[in-house]
């Protein structure tokens, strides 16, 4: 049922090589809550997109509509666009199993299986079929090389994910992300559960990772996204009638643009306000 | 938690006033839990009381023809020839054809008068006898006959046991339970003295390995609980064959398929309503259903019915627990591996299952343990308690462990009581060992 054909593939890869994703008018509720208002961002191909704003302002709902991750949570809907090379995501003739094979989600809390480090990276080959042993050792040596994992743990592949330390794991997540070659992916809070040192070594391997893949990542660590990101979107809460911050209104996206003007020179006043820490 | 020392580093009166009374309280608390709790462990303590007491016991035994009158060496010591000519000697035609129905055929006692209607060659292969006996009617066999066919169908040492059951004839008179051999053994010996001169005492762990492996008989000391064993056995087979899957798959279905409708949580209720459904209605409705209205597959009253029965009965428990072992899988799994492209079944066999196995597992085995002491549907759907023919399988009629217990229980002669005894031994050692087994699976994989 394959919409996405290799022909127009190339086609609409041409057009659109620049931005390989783009959100147009994207609301997202749960149930009667209105999570996320009228959304719109490009996201450009090989850079490294940041989503910044306080919290519950929809920062990993917008996040989770990439994939159709939001399609897991009962009640939601979404209504918009999301283009992915042309195609809009929540089309009814695409499906979404095949749209988070092609767009990968790192979590906030590392989660690997309780299986060992090699079934961890395999798991993304083995669910599309492959077995033969040779291809899944291969694949699997390279995606933790690329992860910045092999050397920690190559001599015992049969270890448990589990009993990596928590940095190990958040690794060994996106060992098994890249290990089926995605084309995005999206990392919600990768490091919030890491030290600085494993944040940084994540950071590093975000900057060698966006040769290849396109990555828009959600942080709270404002140095964070002014290190790693090209892009930088700030989301807030939307403003009452008297321009006072409601926090039960819909997240908006307040300001969009590359990541040195945003830091140092946002055009919207509550932008530099969060920036600066004066609120949020 | 002790709490010896009481200096005040408060000097809030106030503060220290209320201390005292929620300090109080909670002794109140504590003091009221105790009690529950030695309660409920004196009940247990009662129950394994009242089952060791008439577990262990001391019978006097009489035999009704002393063996020494029989022949001068031990009787397991004597030829199959002269065994023969004992039981010639004191048993009936009619007692020596039932040791044909009863040993050699192993046909239950419903069969008999059937049987002996029928030629020879109709129940004994031909060849084990000569030819003209084949045409003659089970019957019309002469008693000479009869125990040449008995020599050739068994064992010396059946033979043994045969003369030792039907010509000895062992009897236990009375029993008297552990508390009074305990505590008025000169009692129980004056009154043996008095009333049963011929007897001989003997101290008695009715839970003995002859016990396990013979079958039902009408007389206590002799009676065995192997036929309810296997009985058992083959229940727990057939209903864990049939309730393990269908439950699990009912379970998967309704955590992960299932949207929220009304209909469907009208179900999951109904679930959890039958869950507490008195057995008995169960044992109702497999009559009805598995040995009435299937009865041409289950072949009525059989091990089939009764399994498939005890199955529905522990269903509703089986899918609830199973759903709670799913609920229990971390959503972030689930994500972790809907996010990496599977699809909702392979997400269910490559996390979700093996996640919630143990706890899957430990569910069933709870309700397996229940179902094994289920007597109330057995009843009901027909097992017969006087069998003495293992089961030969899921088509054969049967008794079980809490079949046995009850009819046991229900028997006039003191001695049944310690066979219930020894029964009842079996079953809670069963249970305890699900359970333990159940336990463990908990704790290691949680
Ligand atoms: N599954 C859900 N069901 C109902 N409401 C939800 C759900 N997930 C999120 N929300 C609501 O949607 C809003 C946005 O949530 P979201 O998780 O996207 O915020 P966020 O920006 O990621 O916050 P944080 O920085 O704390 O992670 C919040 O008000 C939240 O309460
Ligand atoms: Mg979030």
């Amino acid at each position: 049922m394959t919409v996405l054909t290799k022909e127009i593939q190339q086609q609409q890869a041409s057009i659109y090589r620049e931005y390989v994703m783009e959100l147009c008018n994207l609301d997202v509720y749960y149930g009667n809550f209105h999570a996320v208002r009228d959304v719109n961002m490009k996201i450009e191909s090989n850079k490294i997109t940041a989503l910044i704003g306080p919290s519950g302002c929809g920062k990993s709902t917008v996040l989770r509509c990439m994939n159709r991750m939001n399609d897991l949570v009962k009640n939601s809907r979404v209504e918009g666009e999301v283009l992915f090379q042309g195609f809009d995501l929540y089309d009814a003739r695409i499906d979404p199993v095949q749209v988070r094979q092609r767009i990968g989600m790192v979590f906030q809390k590392p989660n690997p299986f309780p299986k060992s480090i090699f079934d961890n990276v395999a798991y993304g080959l083995r669910l599309l079929g492959e077995r033969n042993r040779d291809v899944l050792h291969h694949v699997v040596e390279q995606s933790l090389k690329r992860a910045a994992l092999w050397d920690e743990v190559k001599g015992n592949l049969k270890r448990s994910g589990l009993s990596l330390s928590g940095g190990q794991q958040q690794r060994l997540c996106i060992a098994r992300t890249i290990a089926i070659k995605p084309e995005v992916i999206l990392m919600d809070e990768p490091c919030s559960a890491l030290d600085p040192i494993a944040t940084l070594k994540i950071e590093d391997l975000m900057r060698e990772l966006k040769e290849e893949y396109t990555i828009v990542i959600v942080t709270h660590n404002m140095q964070q996204a002014a290190r790693v990101s090209d892009y930088t979107a700030f989301m807030m809460m939307g403003e009452g009638l008297d321009g006072e911050i409601d926090e039960s209104r819909a997240g908006e996206l307040a300001e969009f643009d590359r990541t040195d003007i945003i830091f140092n020179n946002p055009s919207n006043q509550r932008t530099s306000d969060y920036i600066k820490g004066r609120f949020g | 938690m002790s709490r010896k020392s009481t200096v005040n580093f408060s000097n809030n009166v106030d503060l220290n006033q209320k201390l005292a009374k929620r300090r109080w309280k909670s002794q109140v608390g504590r003091f009221f839990f105790r009690m529950t709790l030695i309660a409920s462990l004196l009940a247990l303590l009662m129950l394994a009381y009242n089952i060791l007491n008439r577990a262990f016991t001391t019978v006097a035994i009489e035999d009704t023809v002393n063996p020494t009158e029989l022949s001068e060496i031990p009787l397991a010591e004597l030829e199959k020839a002269e065994l023969l000519l004992i039981l010639g000697d004191y048993l009936s035609s009619n007692q020596l054809r039932i040791l044909i129905f009863e040993r050699i055929l192993g046909a239950p006692r419903e069969d008999w008068s059937d049987l002996n209607t029928q030629t020879l060659s109709a129940i004994i292969e031909v060849g084990q006898y000569p030819e003209d006996w084949g045409t003659m009617l089970v019957s019309e066999l002469e008693p000479q006959q009869i125990l040449a066919l008995l020599g050739q169908g068994l064992s010396q040492e059946l033979l043994v046991s045969i003369v030792e059951e039907k010509v000895v004839e062992e009897r236990v008179v009375q029993v008297w339970t552990l508390t009074e051999t305990v505590f008025n053994w000169q009692g129980i010996e004056a009154q043996v003295a008095t009333l049963y001169p011929t007897t001989r005492l003997e101290f008695r762990f009715w839970l003995n390995t002859d016990f396990l492996m013979t079958a039902m008989h009408s007389q206590p000391e002799l009676s065995g609980l192997r036929t309810a064993i296997l009985g058992s056995l083959w229940l727990m087979t057939i209903t864990a064959a049939f309730a393990f899957p269908v439950g699990v798959s009912a379970a998967l279905y309704l955590e992960e398929y299932a949207a929220d409708t009304p209909m469907n949580r009208i179900i999951q209720l109904n679930i959890a309503n039958l869950a507490g459904v008195p057995s008995i209605i169960y044992g109702i409705l497999g009559l009805i259903v598995f040995v009435r209205a299937m009865g041409f597959l289950t072949n009525g009253r059989t091990i089939l019915s009764a399994g498939l029965t005890l199955g529905l009965l522990i269903l509703p428990i089986i899918i609830i627990s199973t759903q709670e072992a799913i609920r229990a899988v971390p959503t972030s799994l689930r994500q972790a591996s809907y996010g990496m492209g599977a699809t909702r079944w392979q997400m269910i066999y490559t996390v979700l299952f093996p996640k919630a196995l143990p706890g899957i597992l430990t569910g069933t085995i709870l309700s397996l343990s229940r179902a094994f002491g289920e007597t109330a549907p057995l009843i009901v759907v027909g097992s017969i308690t006087r069998i003495t023919a293992d089961p030969q399988g899921p088509l054969s009629r049967f008794t079980a462990i809490p079949i046995q217990i009850y009819t046991w229980t229900a028997q006039p002669q003191d001695a049944f009581r310690s066979a219930a005894a020894a029964a009842i031994l079996v079953l809670v050692v069963t249970l305890l060992v699900f359970n333990s087994v159940a336990i463990i699976l908990r704790n290691r994989y949680s």
